[in-house]
């Protein structure tokens, strides 16, 4: 076996495990649509064409607790606009047709970027981006489908089974080979402590938009020689 | 249209143009100006770790320290002794879990 297949069968093991993990958390979103009277169709339509997790929580929380539908949509797309950084992130690995952009673009989402970024080649970026991202739309239309229609009662099954702990520690798990660099580190830190400080202060999603501004702190392209790829 | 619908479709669309910007924009321009290669290598670092935090020690817009954290920890260190990937999401999950059925 090369490297390469190695890497790739690691690269799905990751995409899978990481699809496990919030599945339960489609489950919690089904049932939340239903308890605030959203119909399956509609609930689809969140996970298919929003397809952002914690956006879709977002956006249905604040019409369940009789918000505007602006309001909702604001909420939502506050919580996405870290999907732009991702996008430009992505970019250099994701080369192809027009078409073919447009297409795999839906699959920007945090664990596909997570994924696909911890990659040291673009032929893996891509594929670890495109597992990943596969992988969570599967999974989190199924379980955001069986939610909404058996109403299951999925918060405490979250929180009994120690589900929402998956969460976190997959991320750390997608960054930690990344935090072996200086330069990743300081990042890091600063990042997570900026947003840790703003999460009383700020709706949710700007904390996570905030810790971009870590790189001030470095000069970034002085990770040319430590964090090159092809 | 139900708001929910409505919602749907604008939210909807609204994502999707945060998504594909960047792949559609700078998608194949071989050679981006490499200042900017560099800040689209390093941003994901800050990003996914601010995820961590969130998604460890918030609720309900507040700070809160729980048994996820129980869980973090264990996952930390089973990516220290360079555990698989799978077993390091469920040690965390198995980890909360416990926690909570003894402590909670």
């Amino acid at each position: 076996m090369t490297t390469s297949d190695a890497q790739r069968r690691s690269i799905k093991a990751q995409a899978i495990s990481i699809g496990l993990a919030i599945a339960p958390f489609g489950l919690a979103f089904g049932a939340l649509c239903a308890e605030s009277g959203i119909g399956v169709w509609e609930a689809l339509g969140f996970s298919s064409i929003v397809f952002g997790g914690s956006s879709q929580f977002a956006a249905v929380s604040v019409l369940a607790d009789d918000g505007t539908i602006i309001a909702a949509i604001t909420a939502g797309l506050l919580l996405n606009l870290r999907s732009l950084a991702f996008g430009v992130s992505m970019a250099p690995s994701l080369k192809g047709s027009l078409l073919w952009r447009a297409g795999i673009s839906q699959l920007m989402i945090d664990e596909s970027t997570a994924i696909g970024s911890s990659q040291n080649t673009h032929e893996l970026r891509r594929y670890g981006y495109l597992w990943g991202g596969l992988s969570v739309f599967v999974l989190w239309n199924v379980t955001t489908l069986i939610g909404v229609s058996l109403l299951a009662n999925a918060d405490s099954l979250v929180t009994d089974l120690g589900i929402d702990a998956t969460i976190p520690a997959a991320f750390l798990g997608l960054i930690w080979n990344k935090l072996e660099h200086a330069t990743h580190r300081t990042v890091a830190f600063i990042g997570s402590l900026l947003a840790m400080i703003l999460i009383p202060f700020t709706p949710a999603g700007i904390p996570v938009i905030a810790s971009a501004f870590s790189i001030i702190w470095v000069r970034p392209w002085i990770i040319q020689e430590e964090n090159s790829y092809e | 249209m139900s708001d929910a619908a409505l919602v749907v479709v604008f939210l909807g669309t609204g994502t999707y143009i945060l998504k594909a910007l960047g792949p559609l924009y700078f998608g194949n321009r071989r050679e981006l100006p490499w200042k900017f290669k560099s800040i689209a290598l390093l941003l994901p670092t800050p990003l996914i770790a601010a995820l961590v935090v969130t998604s460890a020690f918030s609720s309900d817009n507040s700070l809160t320290v729980d048994a996820r954290v129980v869980g973090v920890i264990v996952a930390a260190i089973a990516l220290w002794k360079k555990l698989p990937f799978v077993f390091v999401v469920v040690l965390a999950a198995l980890a909360t879990a416990i926690f909570r059925l003894f402590f909670a």
